[in-house]
């Protein structure tokens, strides 16, 4: 087909998180621009099986860019070229015939791979248990109106809890901080009457668990912001910084 | 043979009189028990985390990295509940009814009325966890009128309503996680259940980073494994979204209901080749206010498709808005069925646009004029730029191009009213279980289903089957869990043995194209014939000719699809021997012989009102059919009509 690209990959492969990786170069022939970078990836696998080689293992799912599943460092930037996109949602038209594209993982301490492009996240997981919540069982609850909401907030929560936990903040972080990423939830719950409750106790837990991770510090470059695929706000760590800090000085409530 | 165990009585009161009969667990006990929960959507979550809060045991596993991965999160469009906050007649048995006759009337009565039922509870759960629905300017929750429904009842959150629902149960399970009521078995993959004395004891899974084959137990075990669509290769769902765990259920006892029932989604984004590995939904909601048209002439079409005319060419005279021309009540907003079928068979009048031909449009320029960009931007705008990222058009410029897709799985595994398999112990929940949408699933209705089954039905009916057990743990050197582990085992060497020439994705591939080419939108007798002898070939052809790399002890990719694959390959017979069974059109399941005169869908309710519900008999052997009979006493079967 006309308008089909050759590129050259260099791929960080690594077996395991016991050896040490290196970069493989190969060649991607005869690439439509319609195909998604991990489509890309899926011919390039094809023909590894096909010689008998391990394939390049990646993260993936949902490959709408909803799952937070994907992943990748591509030329130096996580999820690729172009802004508020995951690397599912990147299309090779974004590419030009003749390039030579760098493929790493996400590379932080808290974030160790686990082979190839794949990396293990679940220190995320690990945040959210520590209090990514509203204490509530179910049933017994109000009828959902009988909290009205103005609209400005609950639209303000909404895009805070639009995070899809993919990690590319902390990859873009030279300090690796997490701390986009925890903000997000923290302020969905600090913004939402339903959330006052244990605003602050809340911020602690998550803060002293995201701190235990390893995850580094923040120092306000907004590298994070500026890769974010979803567009969470600089403004979400502003507001936790001030539920951690009011939750310092006053110890409304202990973590629990 | 089959007792479905629905309660006697009035409708309206089946649930709650049943609600009372069903034993209970003391609470001092329920910690005596262990639940085994497999998948973590909006079914998996919600039954596990209301599940440890009554005091169970749980564990929980996902064959993804977190939890709150699962494919319910790519849900767009919303979620139903009887509410009837906006006071336009939305009532409990409305929204019974319209799912009935939605899923033309292959659906069991009292599970659809009980769905309804407790659809009003479940908008209060997520709102008080902290779901951020749409809301109006005087702070209610708002709604929209979804997939052709005459009253608005769905509550969404933008478009993405299911990742919104599936964020509230994963923090529910974080919650419990974090008490230590629930452990959460990531990267792992159910391949295979384990029974002891016909009841369901435990599963094998394999660890998807270390390789490691183990055994776990319980006293019951939950399959919350979503729906499997990739049988046809390509779908809108995750590429991990897989029948394994339902089926190695199905191969120890669980029947398999009405498998070949699925859906075809009108609107997705069309295949631009070879290389697709999925279909992108653009959400129902479009059709609110897109148009649907193709050229009227088969020449014209050629033309467009050459490039030899420009879309703006076409005048109001030249297009055929073939929804609105058929269907004058329902226009754009038929069910999903109806407006599959009829893109399908303009498409193959030759009528189709896009570079393949193999699309129709979906056309917003009305509604801009209408309403103004900007209330379209409002309305769809992350839709819209989904779109434009995918196709590179612009679709406030031009129409959108759409073909359908497959996208849900009615069939599934048999339950009874409790949920529960025909192997005691085994529950379904979710997309999973067969239960509640007949042959057809109306637009809103499965999130609606998965927290139902999740949050409100499990909760209830599994402690009627515990407390019959005694408080003895379940013995883990009991030598089925070895028995088991070692075939599982046994199967993963298989795989590995396997150095052919083929990739497991060619065959998976080979495998849709049959499915879709002759068990898709329509189907018929000669074709469903074709298509089971090329599947059992196909079936010989991986089992000699496959290659899948790597070893057992690492993360194995190649590993992970052929297991996925080789399932499939057995489950795609079984629907396409579903299929021939079925000599009736009903829902999503279109038999080409059995059609009115206008080429509508015409049911048989005389030979065909039952669930096939199919027992496996070993390998190679025909499997068995049994019939649930349907028994409808508070509606009247109507053909559907959406003229
Ligand atoms: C693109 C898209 C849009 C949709 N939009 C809507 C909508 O707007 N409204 C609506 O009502 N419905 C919608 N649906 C349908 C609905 O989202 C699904 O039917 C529903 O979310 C399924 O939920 P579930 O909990 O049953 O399964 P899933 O969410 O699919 O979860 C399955 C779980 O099982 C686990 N699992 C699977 N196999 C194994 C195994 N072998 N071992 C271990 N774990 C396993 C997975 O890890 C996952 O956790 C949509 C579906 C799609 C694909
Ligand atoms: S804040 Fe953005 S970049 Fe960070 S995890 Fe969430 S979605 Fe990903
Ligand atoms: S694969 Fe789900 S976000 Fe990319």
């Amino acid at each position: 087909m006309s308008g089909n690209m050759n590129l050259t990959l260099k791929v960080w492969r690594q077996k395991n998180d016991k050896t040490r990786g290196k970069f493989v170069t190969y060649q991607a022939t005869n690439i439509s621009p319609d195909m998604s970078f991990l489509e890309m990836l899926d011919v390039v696998n094809e023909e590894l099986v096909r010689k008998g080689e391990d394939p390049i293992h990646f993260d993936h799912d949902c490959r709408e860019g909803i799952c937070g599943m994907c992943s990748l460092h591509i030329n130096g930037r996580p999820h690729g070229p172009k802004q508020g996109t995951t690397t599912c949602q990147l299309h090779m038209r974004s590419f030009h015939d003749g390039q030579t594209i760098v493929i790493e993982p996400w590379r932080s301490a808290a974030f160790p791979v686990i082979k190839d492009l794949a990396v293990d996240r679940s220190a995320f997981d690990r945040i959210q248990q520590a209090g990514g919540y509203i204490n509530v069982n179910t049933g017994g609850v109000p009828d959902a109106n009988a909290i009205p909401i103005p609209k400005k907030v609950a639209d303000e929560a909404f895009e805070s809890a639009t995070c899809i936990a993919c990690g590319a903040c902390v990859a873009a972080c030279k300090n690796a901080s997490a701390m986009l990423f925890v903000s997000a939830k923290i302020s969905q719950y600090a913004l939402l009457p339903q959330g006052q409750t244990e605003r602050y106790s809340r911020a602690q837990a998550m803060v002293a668990q995201m701190d235990a991770e390893g995850f580094g510090s923040c120092t306000n470059t907004g590298a994070c912001e500026a890769e974010c695929p979803v567009g969470i706000k600089l403004t979400n760590i502003a507001r936790m910084n001030r539920e951690y800090f009011t939750a310092k000085i006053f110890k409304q409530e202990e973590p629990h | 043979m089959l007792d479905s165990k629905v309660p006697a009585g009035p409708l309206a009161e089946k649930w709650s009189k049943h609600k009372f009969n069903l034993k209970l667990v003391n609470p001092a006990n329920k910690r005596k028990y262990t639940i085994i929960v497999v998948g973590t959507g909006l079914a998996g979550s919600s039954a596990a985390a209301s599940l440890a809060e009554l005091g169970y045991n749980v564990k929980a596993f996902c064959y993804q990295d977190s939890p709150r991965r699962a494919h319910s999160i790519a849900a767009q469009g919303g979620i139903n509940a009887a509410k009837n906050y906006q006071n336009d007649g939305d009532s409990v048995f409305r929204l019974f009814y319209d799912t009935i006759k939605g899923g033309d009337y292959r659906a069991r009565e009292a599970n659809v009325y009980r769905l309804a039922e407790v659809s009003v509870n479940i908008i209060d759960q997520c709102v008080a966890q902290g779901v951020p629905f749409a809301r109006e300017y005087g702070g209610l929750l708002d709604n929209r009128s979804f997939g052709g429904a005459q009253v608005s009842r769905t509550f969404y959150a933008r478009g993405q309503t299911g990742q919104q629902l599936l964020l509230g149960a994963y923090s529910a399970l974080n919650r419990q996680i974090n008490k230590g009521t629930v452990k959460m078995y990531n990267r792992h993959e159910m391949l295979d259940l384990v029974t002891i004395d016909g009841h369901a004891r435990g599963i094998i899974t394999r660890n998807m980073v270390t390789g490691a084959i183990e055994a776990h137990e319980g006293h019951a075990v939950l399959l919350c494994t979503g729906g499997y669509g990739n049988v046809f290769y390509l779908s809108t769902n995750a590429m991990g979204c897989n029948v394994t765990a339902a089926w190695r259920a199905h191969k120890r006892g669980a029947f398999f209901a009405n498998p070949c029932y699925t859906q075809i989604h009108p609107t997705c984004i069309p295949v631009t080749g070879d290389h697709q590995s999925k279909l992108t939904l653009m959400s129902e909601s479009l059709r609110n206010d897109g148009r649907v048209w193709v050229p009227k002439t088969v020449e014209l079409a050629q033309k467009l498709r050459k490039g030899e005319i420009k879309i703006s060419d076409l005048k109001e005279e030249d297009r055929d808005y073939y929804l609105e021309r058929k269907y004058p009540s329902f226009g754009n907003l038929v069910p999903r069925d109806v407006a599959s079928r009829n893109a399908k068979e303009v498409v193959d009048e030759g009528r189709g646009v896009g570079a393949s031909g193999i699309a129709v449009y979906l056309d917003f320029e009305d509604a801009i004029k209408r309403l103004g960009e900007d209330t379209v931007r409002a309305k769809y705008g992350n839709l819209f730029d989904m779109y434009y990222q995918i196709t590179d058009e612009n679709p406030y410029k031009q129409p959108m191009r759409i073909y359908p897709a497959v996208h849900y799985t009615m069939g599934g595994l048999w339950v009874d009213y409790n949920l529960m398999t025909t192997v005691p112990g085994l529950y379904a929940l979710g997309e999973c279980n067969f239960s509640d949408h007949g042959a057809n699933r109306l637009g809103a209705s499965a999130l609606m289903q998965g927290l139902a089954d999740g949050y409100f039905v499990i909760p209830y009916t599994i402690g009627d089957y515990l407390a019959g057990l005694g408080f003895d743990p379940v013995d883990r050197n009991h030598p089925e869990f070895e028995k088991t582990r070692k075939t599982v085992e046994d199967n993963v060497q298989r795989l590995l043995s396997l150095k052919g020439s083929k990739t497991v994705d060619d065959i998976h591939k080979k495998l849709g194209h049959i499915m879709w080419e002759y068990c898709g939108m329509a189907r018929n007798e000669a074709g469903l014939i074709k298509a089971k002898g090329q599947i059992q070939e196909l079936r010989r052809e991986f089992w000699s000719d496959v290659t899948v790399l790597g070893e057992n002890e690492e993360m194995n990719q190649s590993l992970e699809k052929a297991g996925r694959v080789a399932d499939f390959l057995e489950l795609g017979e079984l629907m396409v021997d579903d299929a021939l069974n079925r000599r009736e059109s009903c829902g999503g399941h279109f038999r080409e012989e059995s059609q009115t005169e206008e080429g509508e869908a015409k049911r048989d309710d005389e030979n065909f009102k039952y669930v096939a519900a199919w027992e496996y008999r070993g390998e190679s052997q025909p499997e068995v059919l049994h019939k649930e009979p349907l028994e409808f006493e508070n509606v009247k079967l109507t053909q559907r009509s959406y003229k």
